[in-house]
């Protein structure tokens, strides 16, 4: 793999840009690997390099039915914080926000961490309770927020509303360290480095079914034939109950559709992430000047990505209300996702009822932010059978009734 | 948009007028039942990529509740019927038949 740097630039820049490689290699699937991962979004990707980078373990191939990224991984709203409530979901969060830190020079790949900041809206006095819960639950975890007042609100959100008729904005949970990065560049900066390191991504090959031997894994069966393994890995977020079921468990989670949408670009008007979450609407600006925008999840469990259609009129009808300038603007684009939802909002890191299957599921509607402190842990789960950022996310939890409610963490969501 | 027929009160309307209250023809498990069977009655979801039976109420309407099959990937409502029967009548099966053949949910296909 050839760095790249500002030197690659300037080489290229004078030779007409012909002597860039491809980003990665896009092999025939082996007979057999040491470790196969399902599904090569973000989460998968991740996994890969760490257990390459971390555990020296390189005979792997991820298997993706589509293309690299195509799942939730390059249809979310990016934002990246860790301002959660429970002690294991702030370990694994703010882990993952650290790596975010740093990680464009450790993939050699700018996936574009910005650091500009998040504040979660209070606009009862239910939430003001909360998040004052939430910012003392944070520094004692060694996370950095504070509660804000209105007035600071609209010193960092100059665009805000903040008295708005049923509900005025009471303050806020400030993140100044959470962000946003580029999605696709997070999947693609993974897969180069994995591929780097002699790892097999393999894009177009779909799973359909999982060959056991008694209680332990063999294989998996796909549209390009049958593949060895000594452990599989399924990540495949809205899927997860369907390769579950290709493996004879069941989950405890169910998918529906989430949405998102973006408006024409604008002028910067907005540094920072706001996230409403009683009137249910977030927004943030993207470099290139739209307005990113979160929707909601739809009631009933379903594989559509898509999503109904009155979600946008409840969403875009919060953000004007909370935004009155974006009552002007077109919406260029809307998509939706299958995200995996657990009944805490919590996510599922496992061992499974088959010998040699683990599971990275449930990140639900927010688990972009959660890429690296995921692989990290979930890379150690797969190699060594236990990882402290891991455990207390294992399936047994739903069986104890040990449960890690993020539900207000969780809020709109992301 | 979802359409839905309340087989309660006969009105045919958009999801909006409706919740949806997760899988039906659950078998419960209470006390003095085993650790699995609780767990599993409370947390393993079917949740199918294909054909749903479901529990749901007409909120903003007779406010009664009925099961629904429906399919998850094309959103296509094979019917609703009453909420008191164990399992879903032959004519909604023969329609989930018809569009998907060799569906199954737990004991019954
Ligand atoms: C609209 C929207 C907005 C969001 N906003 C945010 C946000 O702001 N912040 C945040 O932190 N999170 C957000 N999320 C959640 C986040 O996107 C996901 O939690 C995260 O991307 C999940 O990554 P993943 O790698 O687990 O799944 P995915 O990226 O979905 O990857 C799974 C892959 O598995 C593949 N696959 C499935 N079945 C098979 C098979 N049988 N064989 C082979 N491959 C298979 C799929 O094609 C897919 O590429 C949002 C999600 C959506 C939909
Ligand atoms: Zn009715």
């Amino acid at each position: 793999m050839k760095r790249y740097s500002v030197f690659a630039v300037a080489r290229e820049a004078l030779r007409d840009h012909m002597g860039w490689e491809r980003a990665w290699a896009s092999p025939e699937p082996k007979k057999r690997y040491d470790v196969i991962i399902i599904g090569a979004g973000g989460h998968g990707l991740a996994t890969a390099y760490y257990l390459g980078k971390n555990f020296g373990i390189t005979n792997v191939a991820v298997l993706e039915k589509g293309w690299l990224g195509g799942g939730n991984t390059g249809r979310n709203t990016t934002i990246i914080r860790s301002n959660y409530l429970q002690d294991p979901s702030a370990a694994i969060y703010e882990k993952s926000r650290s790596l975010y830190e740093t990680l464009s020079q450790d993939i050699n790949y700018n996936i574009m961490y910005s650091p500009r900041g998040v504040i979660m809206l209070a606009q009862t006095e239910h939430e003001v309770r909360g998040y004052k819960r939430t910012a003392q639950a944070n520094a004692l975890q060694g996370v950095t927020t504070e509660f804000i007042t209105p007035q600071r609100v609209k010193e960092i959100v100059p665009i805000i509303n903040l008295d708005g008729p049923r509900y005025p904005v009471l303050g806020g949970l400030w993140q100044a360290r959470a962000g946003t990065a580029r999605h696709d560049a997070v999947a693609w900066g993974y897969a180069r480095a994995c591929s780097a390191m002699g790892m097999d991504i393999i894009q177009k090959c779909e799973v359909t079914g999982i060959r056991r031997d008694g209680d332990k894994v063999t294989g998996v069966t796909t549209n390009r034939g049958d593949i060895d393994c000594d452990k599989l890995g399924i990540v495949v977020a809205g899927h997860s109950g369907h390769l579950a079921d290709m493996a004879g468990f069941r989950l405890p989670i169910e998918s529906v559709a989430l949405q998102a949408l973006v408006s024409e670009p604008i002028k910067p008007c907005m540094d920072c992430i706001v996230m409403a979450n009683t009137v249910h609407g977030y927004m943030s600006q993207s470099d290139k000047g739209e307005m990113v925008i979160g929707g909601g999840t739809d009631g009933y469990n379903n594989y559509t990505q898509r999503g109904s259609f009155h979600h946008i009129e409840e969403t875009v009808r919060a953000l004007v209300e909370t935004f009155p300038m974006v009552a002007r603007l077109k919406m260029l684009r809307q998509w939706g996702g299958i995200v995996d939802v657990t009944g805490d909002r919590s996510p599922i890191l496992s061992k499974t009822p088959v010998e040699g299957i683990f599971i990275n599921a449930g990140w639900g509607t927010g688990g972009f932010k959660a890429i690296p402190g995921s692989g990290w842990g979930f890379a150690e789960l797969m190699a060594k059978g236990h990882s402290p950022l891991c455990d207390e996310f294992g399936l047994d939890r739903f069986y104890q009734g040990r449960f890690i409610d993020e539900s207000v963490a969780a809020g709109v969501a992301h | 948009m979802l359409i839905l027929t309340c087989p309660c009160c006969g009105v045919t309307a958009e999801e909006t007028e409706f919740h949806q209250g997760g899988e039906a023809h659950l078998k419960r498990f209470g006390p003095g039942s085993s650790d699995d069977d609780f767990h599993t009655y409370l947390f393993a979801k079917e949740n199918p990529k294909g054909v749903h039976f479901e529990r749901w109420r007409h909120n903003n309407g007779c406010g009664k509740w009925f099961h629904a099959a429906r399919d998850t990937m094309t959103l296509e409502v094979y019917g609703s019927y009453p909420a008191q029967t164990l399992e879903p009548p032959q004519d909604i099966r023969d329609a989930i038949t018809a569009k998907r053949p060799g569906w199954r949910w737990r004991e019954f296909a």
